[in-house]
């Protein structure tokens, strides 16, 4: 989780839900990104960037848009939110290792929430799926213990 | 019989040499799919399931 998005979330610029923080009762719509193994990415990164972003056939500048049909919840001490699916890019063609998605919001200014990196891949004429882990405290995409 | 999207446009499944493998590790397990024509990669795709994610302080950039 970005430093950027801890500040955020006290000042409601992200919403997950609905609840009526803004007065819009609309979730807001958040996209996923992917990024070079060469990229820089972490705390500082403050909003979505095309530096440094994967390109390649059938992917999009921006990435994809994240399924959120999951409010945020709680359990103990706990609040959690995890994506209702997999963030899937479809018959892409990604020839330059990656190893990072960043999770941001494009509804609040492509502000960032989040960067995951995982082993490097490269996609050719395929599909690279994200599976999310378990929507539960501890495990669950994005927990603020 | 199943067709596959290659970098040589859709092909039969019977006509490429098909290789798989997993990484699993404390952060994410990943099966990968390959499928070679005549020694040349014509697809690869990846299934890479989450296995968790906690935030709030040290995490920032964490594997999956």
């Amino acid at each position: 989780m970005t430093t950027s998005f801890k500040t955020e979330i006290l000042t409601a610029t992200h919403n997950f839900g609905t609840a009526p923080t803004r007065g819009t009762g609309v979730a807001d719509t958040f996209k996923a990104a992917l990024y070079l193994a060469s990229a820089s990415l972490g705390a500082g990164t403050t909003v979505y960037s095309s530096t440094g972003e994967v390109t390649g056939t059938n992917y999009t500048a921006g990435g994809v848009t994240v399924t959120n049909a999951t409010a945020p919840t709680n359990s103990g001490t706990t609040a959690y939110w995890t994506p209702s699916a997999s963030i899937t890019y479809t018959n892409v063609t990604l020839s330059t290792s990656f190893d990072a998605v960043l999770i941001y919001n494009s509804s609040q200014t492509n502000k960032a929430v989040s960067v995951h990196t995982f082993g490097a891949q490269t996609i050719t004429a395929g599909t690279f799926t994200l599976v999310m882990p378990t929507n539960a405290a501890g495990t669950a995409l994005l927990n603020i213990a | 019989m199943a067709l596959v999207n290659t970098t040589k446009g859709e092909m039969e499944e019977s006509l490429l040499e098909k290789k798989e493998g997993t990484v699993d590790n404390d952060n994410e397990t990943v099966l990968w799919t390959e499928y070679w024509l005549d020694g040349e990669l014509v697809h690869r795709s990846v299934h890479m399931t989450l296995k968790k994610f906690n935030l709030m302080g040290e995490a920032v950039a964490a594997s999956f």
